[in-house]
């Protein structure tokens, strides 16, 4: 089972129909007992970074995503992607997971914010699995961006500014654009997480 | 690059897609949920939908249509027509909208901008307006384009903008349902004037239309319906005459 972490944050129906029509199992779930049962973890969201930061912490699920995020598949989405740095400064600044280097700030841009639409993706790294998404669009919605090193760098967007699209460090993974919102090209890319991660797929503690 | 978006906009009344030309004259086109899915597949790179239902009844159905729509659209989609509160926004959220669209309501209570705005994120409050020239101006109409509110239609982009939407719709009343292109005028007015997106409606007759506005203004996106719901063209023509101008757009 796929689990979608309830915070609060957004709308997750997409992300729960993406997952279903891959095939998976998927259960949005606030509840410790059912992410530790899952085979893979989402972080979905929308809004800010401090909101999200407090909504997880209510919950008492800041400690055990970070403990999560180390035996199974995790993906953030969008802000759930923000969240996977040490640090955020949306509304002030406020501590994330920490599982990824990096800190995440306000886009600095000529071109207007947010940054909304289509934009294509500059694969980094020579990063085999996901070169064939070379040029390929899609779907972003969000006014902050994360700034980490060039090693965790999978994919990147130039918006005026090089904008870390997706990031990778062992088995998570976050995704700055909405994949359950950017048609096929988008479908594919959460199969190609889910290829890529398989190895350490089905831990279930 | 950011690509040019191309809209296909679903005029919905009590359930059912419907065409209408200067915002009068209504004709069954067919069923929201069938037509945003396949027009999603075929590379529409979001979906309107507008909601002229008259009736409560009607309203709660869009409420449905949006959870379906959800279920089966892999892109964003955008809700606007009778949405007057807070709470209306908040349940078209819940249902699956990614973005919710405010007119009427939004200029007798533009509280409610920056209420949804700072409640939801600027990224999911899209303010529709309609405009009409007087004379070297534009005012600000409501009720379908029908009441003149005079409201400057400039001046009021820079307010939305500064209350938080997050977007601007902005249609043409004096082009919309003409066919001879879109308001290069107005949209270039509104586009210079606010540093949001703006998505250009209203008078599309050609697949051409769509790369002269972007080749003329900085508009994010062009919005049609008719023309598409009568297959007169498809999403993909349109996107072969951009590209053909140099327009960047999504290889879907």
């Amino acid at each position: 089972m796929i689990a979608i972490v309830d915070y609060g944050m957004g709308n997750v129906a997409s992300v729960k129909t993406a997952f279903l029509n891959l095939g998976y199992e998927v259960e949005i779930t606030d509840s410790l007992e059912r992410l530790k049962q899952a085979t893979h973890i989402i972080l979905p969201g929308v809004g800010s970074f401090k909101a999200a930061v407090e909504e997880i912490n209510q919950r008492r699920l800041l400690e055990p995503l970070r403990e999560l995020a180390q035996e199974k598949p995790f993906i953030g989405i969008c802000l759930g992607m923000q969240l996977l740095f040490d640090k955020g400064y949306e509304n002030g600044k406020s501590d994330g997971l920490g599982l990824i280097p990096g800190e995440v700030n306000k886009i600095e841009t000529e071109y207007i914010l947010p940054h909304i639409g289509w934009n294509q993706l500059q694969i980094e790294n020579n990063n085999k699995p996901f070169a064939e998404f070379q040029d390929k669009h899609v779907y972003f919605v969000h006014s902050f961006q994360a700034r980490t090193e060039q090693e965790f760098l999978v994919a990147t967007s130039d918006y005026g500014t090089e904008i870390p699209a997706i990031v990778q460090k062992g088995h998570v993974y976050g995704m700055q654009f909405h994949p359950e919102k950017s048609g096929e090209a988008g479908i594919e890319l959460l199969k190609v997480f889910l290829e890529n991660t398989s190895s350490v797929r089905g831990q279930v503690k | 690059m950011i690509a040019k978006r191309i809209i296909p906009c679903l005029d919905v009344k009590e359930g059912k897609v419907v065409k209408g030309t200067n915002f009068v004259g209504l004709r069954d086109l067919g069923d929201p949920v069938e037509m945003a899915s396949s027009y999603s597949i075929s590379g529409a790179d979001e979906i309107i939908f507008l909601d002229i239902s008259a009736t409560n009844e009607g309203r709660q159905t869009m409420v449905d249509i949006v959870r379906q729509t959800a279920e089966k659209v892999f892109v964003p989609f955008t809700v606007g027509g009778g949405v007057r509160s807070i709470e209306d926004v908040n349940r078209l959220l819940k249902a699956g909208a990614d973005k919710v669209g405010m007119n009427s309501a939004a200029v007798t209570n533009p509280g409610l901008i920056t209420e949804s705005s700072e409640r939801f994120g600027a990224q999911c409050t899209v303010v529709a307006i309609d405009a009409k020239r007087f004379g070297d101006k534009w005012h600000v109409m409501t009720h379908g384009g029908s009441k003149d509110t005079g409201i400057d239609a400039i001046e009021w982009a820079k307010e939305v903008e500064t209350r938080g939407a997050g977007e601007i719709l902005l249609t043409s009343v004096d082009t919309d349902g003409v066919k001879n292109g879109f308001d290069i005028a107005l949209t270039k007015a509104v586009v210079n004037t606010v540093r949001i997106p703006v998505i250009a409606s209203g008078g599309v007759g050609k697949p051409e239309h769509f790369p002269e506005v972007f080749k003329e203004t900085d508009v994010s996106a062009g919005l049609a319906a008719s023309i598409f719901h009568e297959n007169t063209f498809t999403v993909q023509e349109v996107k072969d005459a951009c590209k053909r101008q140099g327009v960047n757009i999504r290889e879907a």
